[in-house]
């Protein structure tokens, strides 16, 4: 018995809308992290740097999936590879990497590798769908490893950086740190913005409706595999920008890239810091980047750390170390309420 | 010459169709617990190939200490239910009520801290256990053609063991409640059984299956870091192909994928790890629930 439906389809209505003070901490953040080469000189910073907004973008993707539209995906690192192998198969051999080829190429291999994945995941829910996708992350990581193009656990190395050419006039020369670190940050802070813009959009509250309850939002008349196949085309997209800049950065591409254990440590990275936001990913990147570099200098078992770490926040603290400051309301909570309703 | 090579083809194939059929057979150990802990208990288990792996070295250690493997395995078994037990006390009890996520999360993790125990206790090697004398022969088949004794007696065992899981779950009580949990969980808790006792029995029972099944590969495959991860996922597929909580379709699964694995490497070795997963896909496409699941 839905007294108020509006309310309890579009329960984040209030979370996605950015208020003035808000925008004005992001604003500050992002400035900081435009500045931050001149504040701290140190390479090796600035690198660290580079990894985590990598990283952050491919949370933040997979965050639209999982903590937005409500798929539980295991297999968000085929993309990742995907956006990486188009660049480092079709360069491998190649003396200058044309960026404006490049790019698009990898988008566009991501784009139609998640539209076929998902349009054939989507059709499962729950537990299948965990399973179908870690099944087609598996597929692609074999793939990798076995193709005769893609040079098999050796991986590729790419020798050269794209080269970003406009005219004959080189916008970012991206053997340079610093110019690399902005080329970065200026895809992590454009897809920060489209992913806010699109959570804000009517698409945005419809996938976060199917989210909280599928049932009810079709009830409304709204396709909803639609929805989730668009929401997850976005995401395997994004996840491959974020593959395809990993490449560039580091210049080697690895069939590791798609392990499932790339796709289970990014959602670690989303419940460490906080699901259901889109700065949480991005802390949990940067925890987990300052972790895997600080806890192998503590001891060489530092992942039965990490483990004892996830363990603890699990089971503490659910909702991810965000839930600390904030209350998000947890997806049980949600569907318990939907059920009381019903 | 034409003739005799279509006997050796045939032979061939028959070799092939038993190894499928072992190799299933081992797959259906570990896919039935964890088709089991899923279909009762409502869990995603990712661990549960730590289990498989800690099976096999708990074997290769005790082998070595007893200096007999069968004794090894019979000290093993009362041990790796003893683990489950305690990972089901300390850690899955708590995660009944939430999500998937949190499920995959906490597992994931679990496999962490497994596999970094496994690296402190036995270290990165690759251990080979030998199997007592009687085993380690072979049974000849034609002339040329023999297959060995002890991929025999891995089949034997399964087939024991999965007439006494049938036996378990149609005719006695725990198997009465086992499939009451399966269907209406709810139900069963309404009716006064003591379903934290049935979870962690169920637990328990699905660990020592993984492990027992890790034990017997392990003079086959020899013993190595990370031999749980890719047992893991191929009994996902397994389960998930059976439909996840039907024991009958892990059995059917198992053997499926058994044969299609075995056969794939020998006809297709490009494609052969792929062909697994596109068996998966082919089933979830034409049945979502799997091939003997109930529609959720």
């Amino acid at each position: 018995m839905a007294l108020r439906p509006e309310s309890s389809v579009f329960p984040f209505q209030t979370d996605t809308m950015i208020s003035e003070k808000k925008s004005i901490y992001f604003f500050i953040i992002f400035l900081l992290l435009a500045l931050f080469p001149w504040i701290i000189e140190e390479s090796f910073y600035l690198e660290q740097l580079t990894r985590i907004l990598i990283l952050g973008v491919f949370a933040m993707s997979l965050d639209l999936l999982v903590g937005y539209t409500g798929i539980v995906s295991l297999g968000h690192a085929a993309f990742y590879g995907v956006g990486a192998y188009t660049l480092a198969c079709v360069f491998q051999s190649a003396d200058v990497i044309n960026f404006w080829y490049a790019l698009p190429l990898s988008l566009a291999a991501s784009a139609l590798s998640a539209t076929i994945i998902g349009w054939l995941s989507i059709r499962t829910s729950g537990v299948y769908l965990l399973m179908i996708t870690l099944a087609f992350g598996q597929m692609c990581y074999f793939f990798y490893l076995e193709s005769p193009y893609c040079n098999g656990s050796d991986g590729i190395l790419l020798l050269n950086k794209p080269e970003i050419l406009w005219g004959a006039y080189n916008l970012l020369d991206l053997e340079n740190e610093t110019h690399f670190y902005f080329f970065v940050l200026g895809w992590f802070v454009a897809v920060f913005l489209l992913l806010k813009r699109i959570l804000q959009a009517p698409f945005g509250q419809i996938i976060q409706g199917i989210c909280a309850n599928e049932s009810r939002v079709r009830g409304l008349g709204y396709s909803t595999p639609t929805y989730k196949l668009v929401s997850f085309v976005i995401a395997g997209t994004l996840a491959g920008l974020a593959g395809f800049l990993e490449a560039a950065h580091t210049g080697f591409v690895t069939p590791a890239y798609s392990h499932w254990h790339q796709s289970g440590m990014l959602l670690v990275i989303l419940i460490l810091g906080g699901i259901r936001t889109l700065h949480g990913p991005v802390l949990g990147a940067a925890a987990i980047v300052l972790l895997e570099d600080l806890l192998p200098n503590i001891t060489d078992h530092w992942k039965l750390l990490m483990g004892l770490l996830i363990i603890v926040i699990v089971l503490f603290l659910p909702n991810g170390t965000v839930s600390f400051f904030t209350r998000i309301p947890t997806q049980s909570a949600i569907q318990y309420k939907n059920k009381k309703h019903e | 010459m034409i003739f005799s090579k279509k006997i050796m083809d045939a032979s061939f194939y028959l070799i092939q169709f038993l190894n499928g059929i072992q190799y299933g057979f081992l797959l259906f150990l570990v896919a039935a617990g964890l088709t089991l802990v899923f279909g009762i208990m409502g869990i995603i288990n990712l661990a549960h190939g730590s289990f498989y792996m800690i099976g096999a070295y708990l074997a290769f250690w005790l082998t070595n200490l007893t200096g007999n493997f069968l004794i090894g395995v019979a000290l093993a078994i009362p041990v790796t239910i003893g683990i489950g037990y305690l990972v089901e006390r300390t850690t899955f009890s708590r995660l009944y009520s939430r999500g998937h996520l949190h499920q995959v999360l906490l597992t994931y993790a679990l496999i962490l801290i497994f596999d970094e125990l496994q690296l402190i206790l036995w270290g990165n090697d690759f251990h080979g256990i030998d199997v007592p004398e009687f085993l380690s022969g072979a049974i000849q088949l034609t002339d040329i053609l023999s297959y060995p004794t002890y991929r025999l007696f891995i089949s034997a065992i399964c087939i024991v063991l999965a007439f006494m899981m049938y036996w378990v779950i149609q005719k006695t009580k725990l198997g009465m409640m086992i499939r009451a949990g399966a269907s209406n969980r709810e139900m069963v808790q309404i009716l006064g059984i003591d379903v934290q006792r049935l979870f962690a029995i169920i637990f328990s029972l699905g660990v020592a299956l993984a492990a027992l099944a890790g034990m017997l590969a392990a003079p086959v495959t020899s013993v190595y870091p990370g031999m749980g991860e890719n047992i893991l996922i191929i009994s996902f597929v397994v389960a998930v192909i059976g439909g996840i909580g039907s024991i009958k379709g892990a059995f059917v699964g198992a053997l499926l994928v058994g044969l299609v694995d075995i056969y794939g490497k020998t006809l297709f070795p490009e494609l052969a790890s792929i062909l697994v997963y596109a068996l998966m896909v082919v089933v979830l496409l034409w049945r979502p629930q799997g091939l003997f699941g109930t529609a959720a």
